[in-house]
């Protein structure tokens, strides 16, 4: 915003060092100091700047005063007080300097200070409402405005003719309908200041709004049309040039609607890369925005036009890709400059309507325009909604159309636009000037104080605001597509007809190409409601002193935004007890969907949130928890670094990978490091490239079916703080579990304990029985340093293994319902994994290669020699994954963390 | 539809189904209706059948499209005729005005009032035909509606939320009036009607 208005206090300004403004500091005389100054004003060099800025602290200030009386701004817009508060400035201004300074300047204007409001407009239009009503938004922002501006012209004209005008103001038909364009658009900055403290109903709302934005490209082109017959005057002007007048309107609307509409797209599709770069994706936003903006105003199409579509285009998209916090950044910023630049705008209007030296008041034309202005518009609305009734399911009345009428506000373009004209050219244009401020001060005013009255006393329609429910939003999809079937059976291709079109198209091939994989997963509508009531709950629950299951409340504002188990645990603790108040940990278990799902997350998340405390504080939630001690802790981040080193090393002999080989180990080890391995990697939290093979790249290793949700994750935009989660999974056959848990403590002898289900069971441990507690504690006591190298080693095996061993079919059923398909050695425990979490499969493809080609073959062996010395003193039972049919399926499951 | 009707076919259907059959609807809307009947029912046979409707193009991946068709063959019949269409079709009128003024009280309710509108939408979720909105009925709806994006489990917890959030007696389902009551803030009778049925 400084930059941007630079030239705006820039300009007017050279040379006015100390003559300005009240709260500015004189600069020092120039006279060069003559030895070295201990202190040296250096005004000129800050001066434009620090004007700017000043500028906007002004405006600023006066807005927090205005706000202080609440009554005031109840009663009067703030566009009226900045008005007002820009006219005493501009005195001071005046009085001071003794000739007018900061003036808004057309170059600004249309450069700096339109931008950011239309943008901020368009991105946050209501798209639904805007196009329900776009033929009633587009007849008034065409037919209307045309109407306006010829009728408004040509009566000028009639009333200079008449001889009510006085005849210095030396003006043609061409200068009057020159002068009847640019003041009959309504202007989008004026209706929005105004209506958005009114607070009529949408659709009201939406159709004067939405005239006053498309409007603009009619005004543009009535403009330059009637500027360039003005400059060849009248008698050259040919009938090729009418047609070109016509066919420019189309060029510059359509041209710059689709020029907004290209950088909509390459906007959404940059978004779509900035999973890395989150820090810049708002500043995307605003660059693309304005250069879409620039683009039309070098083509000379409607830049309006161009960024309203552009943010309108791609909001859906970007919102989808960029993050959370992301999206804040843009609401918030595009907010500020929006309203920044609006007070400005009001502001300047007020200190340039001092400057009389551009005035020459003529009492005929300006109370005539006034009168024109406000019967056209009245004329035109009626007459247009007449015609558009016919077509409309919900006419508009009258009350209504007086709104409308009422609301048509004239504002800052026009005094831009205005001030543009050339007075070698036009030798009224100080007339038209001072008629201009004179109607715009007059509709922003004394219509924008009088339309609150107004439309409480016409008892107009006002919006009710309420909070959006699921059932809602859920049934009004199905009301759409009861419509568009409805339509297609009536045999009429109607406006459901082609919403549902765009949309099957939209979700077919735009979606697609523009959302990110994991976004546009879960960018349903109705997901998306979920998720904002969700997150309602979630913030009231905790509003509300949700300490009560402080366990799981405090994981709610740190889950990853997107997180959906975190809402889905919210949603079930909230439903189940209205308030925070009692929530028990009983009622979870009542759910029936969500309580194992829960419990596993919970686990995770506690156990990666947790971790870092030295000491744990178990007693409240310890159902929830691993029980492990600090030695444990203390294991596990040495067996990271250990495994880390390890597997880098193990890397540089990927291609000697032998899936097949079995670990002899002590059984009780193998077991237990499994168990504490899962843990491991949920707890410590690293992100899994910590592994290091997470690093190299993705591979996907399932079925084709499983692919596609696979691919996702890989590319989905966890953000880096993920945990990852190991669940090895095997068929029965391989795991005699029961035996091994039997033979634990007996038999260190080194066999294998294939890497299965029971693994990733224990790994959370409230399942397992007490029993299998304390085996693995004793054991983890008992020998922790080789403990930690098999856990190592059993991590990287059965990680290979798993991509050895066949693809296994199941593995699209896993992911989806997990503890369906475990076969487990603790039935009543069934290890429930948490299917939101994304599985990611990352893998080195060429690991994953090789373990593919060489799954069925035995050639394996050789292979296996490789590794012998990595694995130290361990022998090997051969224990293959691939011709016993116990399908492996390692899910490395990134869930969240943070 | 491009097979122009004899002239003087028409009034006669029009006249076979009286106002109890197609009840308020304009002459106009009637005629075209009639006309969009016979084009649907390509081989003449004089009434519609299921394949008939299942041939319309973007029905067939309207997700609802299935359900919308069979809500054309209440109580499970076979043949859809001419003033069961327009029975249908009736439902999705705009409301007007007069409708409501000057109503007969002991008249039954137009086809095209609030409640009819909301029946219609209604039935389309009740498969059972209990009367009421289980969360069976809602998942399916929702695996409809919400497509492939969405995990079954997290379809399952918004199923949930979406009957508990209706749900006012506490039965675990969504009684017609507890529907109604979860919309009474949306302008049904504009949202279910196309205005070329007037």
């Amino acid at each position: 915003m400084l930059r941007a208005a630079l030239p705006l206090l820039g300009l007017p300004l050279a040379g006015a060092g100390a003559t300005e403004e009240p709260t500015q500091e004189p600069g020092s005389p120039g006279e060069p100091p003559p030895g070295l100054a201990l202190f040296r004003w250096q005004w000129h060099e800050v001066e434009a700047p620090y004007l700017v800025a000043l500028w906007i602290l002004v405006a600023s200030l006066a807005k927090i005063v205005f706000h202080l009386s609440r009554k005031v701004t109840s009663l009067v817009p703030e566009s009226c007080l900045l008005i007002l508060l820009g006219l005493v400035l501009g005195g001071i201004v005046l009085a001071v300097a003794k000739k007018a300074e900061y003036q808004l300047e057309p170059g600004t204007f249309f450069l700096f200070l339109l931008p950011p409001i239309v943008l901020d407009s368009g991105y946050f239009m209501p798209s639904r409402l805007f196009f329900d009503n776009l033929g009633a938004i587009l007849t008034y922002a065409v037919v209307g405005t045309l109407w306006n501006a010829f009728t408004t012209g040509a009566a000028l004209w009639g009333l200079q003719q008449a001889g009510l005008v006085a005849p210095r103001v030396q003006a043609g038909l061409l200068d009057f309908l020159l002068f009847g364009s640019l003041i009959s658009a309504v202007d989008p900055v004026a209706v929005l200041a105004v209506f958005e403290e009114v607070h009529v109903n949408e659709t009201l709302f939406i159709i004067v709004f939405g005239e006053s934005l498309l409007n603009d490209a009619v005004t543009v082109v009535l403009y330059k049309v009637c500027n360039s017959f003005v400059e060849m005057g009248s008698a050259n002007v040919q009938a090729t040039d009418y047609l070109k007048g016509v066919a420019s309107l189309f060029v510059v609307s359509l041209g710059g609607a689709a020029v907004g509409l290209v950088f909509a797209f390459l906007l959404a599709l940059t978004t779509r890369f900035t999973k890395r770069v989150r820090i810049i994706e708002p500043l995307l936003v605003f660059l693309l925005a304005y250069a879409a903006y620039l683009t039309a105003e070098m083509a000379s199409l409607s830049a309006i036009l161009a960024v309203t579509m552009c943010g309108l285009g791609c909001k859906k998209y970007v919102e989808a890709n960029i993050s959370h916090k992301s999206r804040t950044a843009v609401k918030y910023t595009m907010k500020t400059l929006a309203s920044c630049a609006e007070t400005i705008i009001f502001m300047l209007l007020g200190i340039s309507a001092v400057d009389s030296s551009k005035w020459a008041w003529d009492s005929g034309l300006v109370l005539g325009t006034l009168f024109f202005i406000l019967f056209f518009r009245a004329l035109g609305v009626v007459l247009q909604t007449w015609v558009l009734n016919q077509f409309r399911l919900v006419p508009l009345d009258k009350i209504d159309q007086v709104v409308m009428s009422y609301g048509g506000l004239r504002g800052a373009v026009a005094f831009a636009l205005v001030i543009l004209l050339d007075r070698t050219k036009i030798p009224a244009k100080d007339y038209f000037v001072a008629t201009t401020i004179v109607v715009v001060f007059f509709t922003v005013i004394v219509q924008g104080l009088t339309i609150k009255p107004l439309v409480k006393w016409l008892k107009v329609k006002r919006s009710e605001h309420h909070k959006p429910t699921l059932n809602q939003e859920l049934h009004e999809h199905t009301f759409d597509h009861i419509l568009a079937a409805v339509e297609d059976v009536v045999g009429h291709h109607g406006y459901h007809y082609w919403r549902d079109r765009w949309e099957q198209f939209d979700k077919k091939y735009l979606s697609q190409l523009l959302m990110r994989r994991s976004a546009y997963r879960i960018r349903d509508q109705i997901w998306d409601v979920y998720y904002r009531l969700n997150i309602r709950d979630a913030i009231s629950f905790v509003d509300q002193g949700g300490h009560v299951l402080s366990s799981t409340g405090l994981t709610l504002p740190s889950m990853p935004s997107r997180n959906s188990v975190a809402e889905t645990s919210v949603t079930n603790l909230l439903r189940e007890s209205g308030s925070g108040a009692c929530l028990d940990l009983q009622v979870i278990d009542t759910v029936r969907s969500g309580r194992d799902r829960e419990d596993a997350v919970m686990h995770h998340l506690l156990c990666g949130g947790l971790y870092k405390p030295r000491y744990r504080y178990k007693a409240s939630c310890s159902r929830h928890f691993i029980s492990e001690d600090a030695q444990e802790r203390q294991d596990k981040e040495v067996f990271q670094q250990n495994m880390k080193r390890r597997l880098e090393s193990f890397k540089s002999t990927k291609h000697n990978i032998c899936f097949t080989k079995s670990k002899p180990r002590p059984r009780k080890a193998g077991r237990k490091k499994k168990d504490g391995m899962a843990n491991t990697e949920a707890t410590n939290g690293k992100p899994p490239r910590d592994l290091g093979f997470q690093d190299t790249a993705a591979v996907i290793l399932t079925v084709e079916s499983e692919e596609e949700e696979d691919s996702d994750s890989s590319e989905t935009e966890k953000e880096d703080d993920e945990g990852i989660i190991f669940v090895a999974r095997a068929t029965s056959e391989v795991l005699q579990e029961g035996k091994v848990s039997g033979s634990l403590e007996v038999c260190p002898s080194p066999r294998i304990i294939p890497p299965s289900p029971t693994c990733a069971e224990k790994e959370l441990p409230w399942k397992s029985g007490q029993g299998d507690l304390a085996v693995y504690v004793s054991s983890e006591t008992t020998k922790i340093v080789p403990v930690d190298m098999q856990t190592g080693w059993n991590q990287s095996i059965s990680s290979l293994e798993s991509l050895a061993s066949p693809p296994c079919t199941q593995a699209p059923a896993m992911t989806r319902l997990p503890p369906r398909s475990l076969v487990t050695e603790e039935p009543q425990a069934p290890l429930n994994l948490p299917s939101d979490l994304r599985p990611s499969f990352a893998f080195p493809p060429s690991l994953a290669k090789a373990g593919r080609s060489h799954s069925e073959s035995s050639a394996d062996i050789p292979q296996q020699q490789e590794l012998q010395p990595l694995m130290g003193h361990e022998d090997h039972t051969h224990l293959s994954p691939g011709t016993a049919n116990s399908h492996w399926c390692i899910q490395f499951n990134r869930g969240g963390r943070l | 539809m491009e097979r122009a009707p004899g002239s003087g076919r028409v009034p006669r259907v029009l006249a076979e189904s009286p106002s109890a059959c197609a009840p308020a609807v304009s002459q106009a809307s009637l005629l075209r209706l009639y006309h969009r009947f016979r084009a649907l029912d390509w081989n003449e046979k004089g009434y519609l059948s299921r394949v008939d409707l299942q041939q319309i193009g973007a029905l067939a991946v309207n997700p609802l499209g299935d359900r919308i068709i069979d809500s054309f063959f209440p109580d499970g019949s076979l043949h859809l005729d001419f003033p069961g269409f327009v029975r249908v079709l009736a439902r999705f009128r705009p409301v007007d005005d007069e409708d409501n003024g000057n109503r007969d009280p002991k008249e039954p309710e137009p086809l095209n009032s609030r409640m009819n509108k909301l029946r219609f939408a209604f039935q389309l979720y009740d498969l059972d035909r209990d009367g009421k909105i289980s969360r069976q009925e809602m998942l399916q709806v929702l695996r409809l509606m919400v497509g492939v994006q969405v995990t079954e489990e997290q379809l399952e917890s918004i199923a949930d939320r979406t009957v508990q959030e209706a749900d006012e007696d506490g039965d675990g389902a969504v009684s017609f009036l507890e529907f109604a009551k979860s919309l009474e803030k949306m302008n049904i009778e504009q949202k279910m009607s196309i205005r070329i049925l007037k």
